[in-house]
């Protein structure tokens, strides 16, 4: 075992990890982070992402250890100070953006590494990005809606489903 | 996954050391790596993280000469920088998997890896790329050796990788709609002294530069030089997503869209 230290949500933290210990492993079972879920485990699903140094990852596809010193944000860090939910969340819940909610915590925070980058983006460069992130049963029309509304951009012209 | 020793050098130098103990192996994006190693498929007793190491990562070229991409640069940062001096191949990087995927992934993990299915390995042998590594340098036309394998030695690290420019390229892929991988993929590149056309996905052979089009094209770079033309269905992949007939077609009209599309 050997000592990993990096910055989950603005915190330093510190765990011990094995080489084989993922990323997602460490947040969720050595720092208690359940919100990064773990779908597929095979890199496929998008369930487990979350961002280091500002880019989204899979964290089931990366190693703890070469998280070593990096700044690492995950769904807990989407809330507001306070607790609320930060404006991405509250537009998934307003715009039926979730059903059973396993998918969420991955599309959260690919759909917030696309706004930091593009602000406004359109419709189709929503479903573009969010490729990477299945989701089992929303039929990802009302998760476009919300990453559409919490741009601040009038959802009114996608039909509703 | 079978635990590992784990080590991340900061220079090319501590890297090429570490590799050389036994059973050691380099870890690039780990996007191929560690989802083998999760099936058990591949169990190295020291993995050699290559992202620390800053001389491996960037890309830098002169314009309408020659880019050059560090072995460690994500597909992201390709997409996002290369365009400049070599469009078409910036747009098949940012057609990679999806964007997790290319803020991890690397064009020196993906030419070592040479999975039949892989795009960069299309764009490197098209263009004639040359492939550095800590020894020596590697015509892309020697490098690629059939299905996951290449003309890389045990401990051997890919430094970068340099294309030159043609006047005009484009890749055109057929994504299997699940994986996201080339069923078939096509990279074609037109030079003034002739066409190379690179083909990904469908062959069992692993990547190959389909000559009878390189011949027709070379002659008339239009999709009409090739109408109606497919490579023999002989040795294409057979698997559930696709009949080697299918491949072999697709690989027709996938030509035919890189050539429409080239710029
Ligand atoms: C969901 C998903 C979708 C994908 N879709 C596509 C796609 O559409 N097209 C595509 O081309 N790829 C695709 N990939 C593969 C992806 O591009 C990988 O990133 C790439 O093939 C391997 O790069 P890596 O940096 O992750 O290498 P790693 O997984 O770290 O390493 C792969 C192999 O290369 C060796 N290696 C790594 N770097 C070097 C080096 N510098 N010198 C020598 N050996 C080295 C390693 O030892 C290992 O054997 C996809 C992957 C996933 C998970
Ligand atoms: S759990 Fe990581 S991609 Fe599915
Ligand atoms: S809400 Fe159930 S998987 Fe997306």
């Amino acid at each position: 075992m050997t000592k990993v230290t990096m910055t989950v949500n603005g915190r330093s933290v510190s765990g011990e990890a094995e080489g084989r210990t993922l990323l997602s492993a460490f947040l969720r079972e050595t720092l208690g982070l359940t919100g990064t879920h773990v779908g597929c485990d095979t890199s496929q699903c998008g369930a487990c992402v979350v961002h280091v140094d500002g880019k989204s990852v899979k964290s089931c596809t990366m190693l703890a250890m070469d998280a070593e010193g990096a700044s690492v944000t995950t769904i807990e860090g989407m809330a507001n100070p306070d607790g609320s939910l930060g404006t991405l969340q509250q537009a998934f819940q307003d715009h039926h953006g979730l059903q059973c909610g396993f998918c969420t915590p991955g599309m959260v925070m690919s759909a917030a590494a696309l706004l930091a980058v593009n602000p406004k983006p359109t419709e189709a460069e929503i479903r573009h990005h969010l490729e990477g992130n299945i989701c089992r049963c929303t039929g990802y029309h009302n998760i476009v809606r919300a990453v559409l509304a919490a741009s601040g951009q009038d959802v009114s012209a996608l039909a509703a489903e | 996954m079978y635990n590992f020793d784990f080590i991340k050098p900061e220079t090319l130098a501590g890297a090429v050391e570490a590799l050389a103990g036994e059973d050691a192996q380099a870890l690039s994006g780990g996007q191929t790596l560690l989802p083998s190693m999760k099936q058990r498929l591949n169990a190295p007793a020291t993995l050699v993280s290559l992202t620390g190491i800053a001389e491996l990562k960037g890309v830098s070229g002169r314009a309408g000469a020659s880019v050059t991409i560090g072995a460690a640069t994500p597909h992201a940062v390709v997409a996002a920088e290369a365009g400049a001096f070599y469009p078409a191949l910036a747009d098949l990087a940012g057609g990679i998997g999806d964007p997790a995927v290319r803020n991890r992934g690397t064009i020196g993990g993906s030419l070592a890896n040479n999975d039949p299915s892989a795009c960069y390995p299309s764009a490197a042998l098209a263009s004639g790329a040359t492939i550095k590594t800590n020894i020596r340098e590697i015509a892309a036309d020697d490098f690629f050796q059939g299905m996951f394998t290449t003309a890389l030695e045990p401990g051997e690290i890919i430094t970068g990788v340099s294309f030159p420019i043609p006047e005009k390229a484009a890749y055109a892929k057929f994504q299997q709609p699940a994986s996201r991988f080339a069923l078939a993929g096509v990279f074609v590149a037109k030079f003034a002294g002739g066409v190379r056309v690179a083909v990904t996905g469908a062959s069992e052979g692993g990547v190959f530069r389909w000559t009878e089009a390189e011949a027709a094209l070379s002659a008339n770079f239009s999709p009409d030089a090739i109408a109606g033309m497919a490579p023999p269905a002989e040795g294409m992949i057979g698997d559930l997503h696709g009949t080697p007939e299918y491949r072999a077609h697709l690989v027709g009209v996938m030509t035919r869209r890189a050539v429409a599309a080239a710029h």
